[in-house]
């Protein structure tokens, strides 16, 4: 499949949502822990060697399943391929747990969920459409209702 | 760099709803000796989802030939020899545009207004308004349902932990916060205009969570966070990743359950 490696290249230099140095394995065969700079853009985890510009590969964060694995460790695997992970082993619990809340929201469906979710709220409670004032009340990423996960 | 190219793929053709979808005539240039190159066009079965533009050979294609990734893009009407012909460009000098042409006006537009919109930070921004406004309509609900009591006194009198008083600056949406959703244990007892007809059943709770698990900014007081937990929606956004992940787990079982029954029926 085709895509635009060189504009995936520049979003990996954009200011991240969320970086740090981190233990993480592939599922590959044989495969070890090793030390990366993974950092979170849009609905992208890219992942670099830790002196290295380009990062080594990118997983586009869409209907992923985030895992708390054992201590300080979490997962990453894909709804078709449920067992295999990519691992991540983090220095502290509580930023093992501030990586899974955040990986769990980086979703674009997470994002259009959100805001069907608001939309609707705010709706009941004011009987307005919020959306109708920036007029993309119609567009089909923010309706209600038909989408289903 | 490596891609998850088969989950990308996956999530292309799987049956999660489109944003857009449609044929449209990409250009594809050739260069040959002499600077001299041919322009020609190929019709692709094109299918946006979020900040992505995936692209088929044919509609039937069970993978994608393509994707261009979104974010940071420009959408602009083209100048082009083809009518309807519009150009997704990016930043980077060196980058090429892509070209496409629609079947007619009304194509050209929708699909223009559609990838224009299509990038993460534009939902962001959307989202964030959104919640900001959520937030504000509790409140001016909250203020208006509000007994003479003033706040600092009407917290006390609810909570009586003091190390419950609340630290976040906004303690009319503390007192009254859950009112609209009829949460149990505020005395105060407010309620939403359309309480009984207005929202849909909330979800079932979900199994009981640690109460140190991730909330974010919101709560810092351990019974204020069960009291969330309890609640099944909130206009916080904490509380909605709750939410989100309560169906997720529903979802999660009903698919083992559902491939389960496909194994037996398949014996």
């Amino acid at each position: 499949m085709r895509y635009n490696e060189r504009e995936l290249l520049s979003l990996a230099r954009q200011p991240a949502e969320k970086a740090a140095e981190i233990l993480m394995r592939v599922p590959k065969k044989g495969s070890v822990l090793k030390k990366r700079l993974v950092k979170l853009v849009v609905n992208f985890l890219f992942y670099f060697r830790t002196d290295e510009a380009e990062p080594i590969g990118a997983l586009l964060l869409e209907h992923c399943r985030i895992t708390k694995e054992e201590e300080n460790v979490f997962s990453i695997s894909f709804i078709e391929e449920p067992e295999r992970k990519y691992c991540f082993e983090c220095d502290s619990e509580q930023q093992c747990q501030e990586w899974i809340e955040a990986l769990k929201r980086a979703s674009y469906e997470f994002m259009r969920r959100s805001l069907i979710f608001y939309r609707n709220e705010i709706q009941k409670m004011t009987g307005k459409d919020p959306l109708e004032q920036y007029g993309i009340s119609e567009e089909a990423r923010f309706q209600l209702g038909t989408r289903k996960q | 760099m490596k891609l998850n190219e088969r989950s990308v793929a996956h999530y292309a053709t799987c049956d999660s709803p489109a944003d857009h979808a449609g044929f449209l005539r990409k250009r594809v240039e050739r260069h040959h000796h002499h600077a001299h190159h041919t322009t020609s066009y190929q019709r692709r079965w094109f299918v946006l989802k979020g900040n992505l533009l995936f692209y088929f050979e044919e509609r039937e294609s069970r993978e994608p030939m393509g994707l261009v990734v979104l974010e940071g893009c420009t959408v602009e009407l083209c100048e082009a020899a083809e009518e309807f012909a519009f150009a997704i460009r990016f930043d980077d000098a060196g980058a090429k545009a892509y070209v496409l042409v629609a079947n007619g006006q009304a194509a050209m537009e929708a699909w223009v207004k559609a990838l224009s919109r299509a990038s993460f930070d534009y939902m962001r921004l959307v989202v964030r308004e959104l919640e900001k406004q959520l937030e504000e309509a509790c409140k001016s609900l909250a203020a208006c349902r509000k007994s003479p009591r003033r706040s600092s006194s009407g917290r006390k009198r609810h909570l009586s932990n003091p190390a419950l008083l609340p630290v976040q600056e906004k303690p009319a949406v503390l007192e009254n916060g859950y009112c609209t959703w009829g949460s149990s244990g505020v005395p105060g007892g407010t309620s939403c205009p359309d309480r009984d007809g207005g929202y849909s059943k909330p979800p079932p709770l979900p199994p009981r969570r640690r109460s140190a698990a991730g909330s974010a900014a919101g709560s810092p007081m351990p019974s204020l966070s069960l009291a969330l937990q309890e609640s099944p929606v909130s206009p916080e956004t904490a509380c909605f990743s709750k939410l989100h992940n309560w169906y997720g787990q529903e979802i999660a079982v009903l698919r083992r359950e559902w491939l389960e029954r496909q194994q037996r029926g398949n014996l």
